[in-house]
């Protein structure tokens, strides 16, 4: 039941917004659910599979894709999250992580005005 | 913006490296990758930001098939709970999609750079308390 919860809320965000829903999918998992940390990232990861492809089919009926700029942009990316994921451990400094932060604050904020 | 790709062919390249460099940051610093596809269609691609959350969403797919290809092996995965996620998940998807297409381009962009600094915030207090 309470699963049934949050892959409602994972849906609904990952339509709104585009994303896999693992921003609310995580915590939730971990905080509603009593999931430890790891388990909880996995399953989150297959789960917004079968979320992202419900998304791809709702707007692909409305035709609001762009199947070669998601190929242009997806594949390289999956390429790219294999080579971050198996450097992780070693890179993932605090300062970087600030930075990053600092990154996606900055166009955040550039996307709102 | 009839054509099937909004990138031309001068500029495949760019998308390219943006895709390596938005799949790398995700993997190292544990994001999805659609937080960062989104802005980079719309900023970079020039896509309007109904059709970058869409197109994002498809180039999620080949990013989790990767990832949970790695996980996998961990044995980290419940797939059953992940199957229930997702199958809960179609009613969720059918409510936000609806709703996303509803809103007008202007408050959807902003409400994703509300979602853009709340993540931004999120990831940089836990690297601080981290620390």
């Amino acid at each position: 039941m309470r699963l049934v919860a949050i892959g409602l809320a994972a849906g609904f965000f990952g339509a709104l917004f585009g994303v896999g829903g693992g921003i609310v999918m995580v915590p939730m998992l971990i905080g509603v659910a009593a999931f430890p940390a790891r388990p909880a990232m996995a399953t989150s990861l297959a789960a917004i599979g079968l979320i992202a492809l419900e998304g791809v089919i709702f707007y692909g009926v409305r035709g609001d894709l762009r199947p070669l700029d998601a190929l242009v942009l997806g594949v390289p990316a999956a390429a790219g999250a294999a080579i971050g994921t198996a450097v992780q451990q070693r890179l993932a400094t605090r300062t970087l992580t600030l930075a990053f932060s600092a990154l996606l604050f900055g166009v955040g904020i550039r996307l709102f005005v | 913006m009839s054509s099937l790709i909004a990138v031309t062919d001068g500029h495949v390249v760019i998308a390219i490296v943006v895709g390596l460099a938005a799949g790398v940051l995700a993997g190292l610093f544990g994001v999805g990758g659609g937080i960062l596809f989104v802005p980079a269609l719309t900023l970079v691609f020039g896509l309007e930001q109904h059709n970058a959350e869409a197109t994002s969403l498809l180039a999620i797919l080949p990013t989790v098939a990767v990832g949970s290809w790695q996980q996998r092996r961990y044995g980290n995965v419940r797939w059953a709970a992940a199957v229930a996620l997702g199958l809960a998940g179609i009613g969720g998807v059918v409510a936000g999609g609806f709703l996303a297409v509803a809103l007008p381009e202007s408050v959807l962009r902003r409400l994703f750079g509300a979602l853009l600094v709340l993540t931004a915030v999120q990831l940089g207090w836990r690297a601080w308390r981290r620390g």
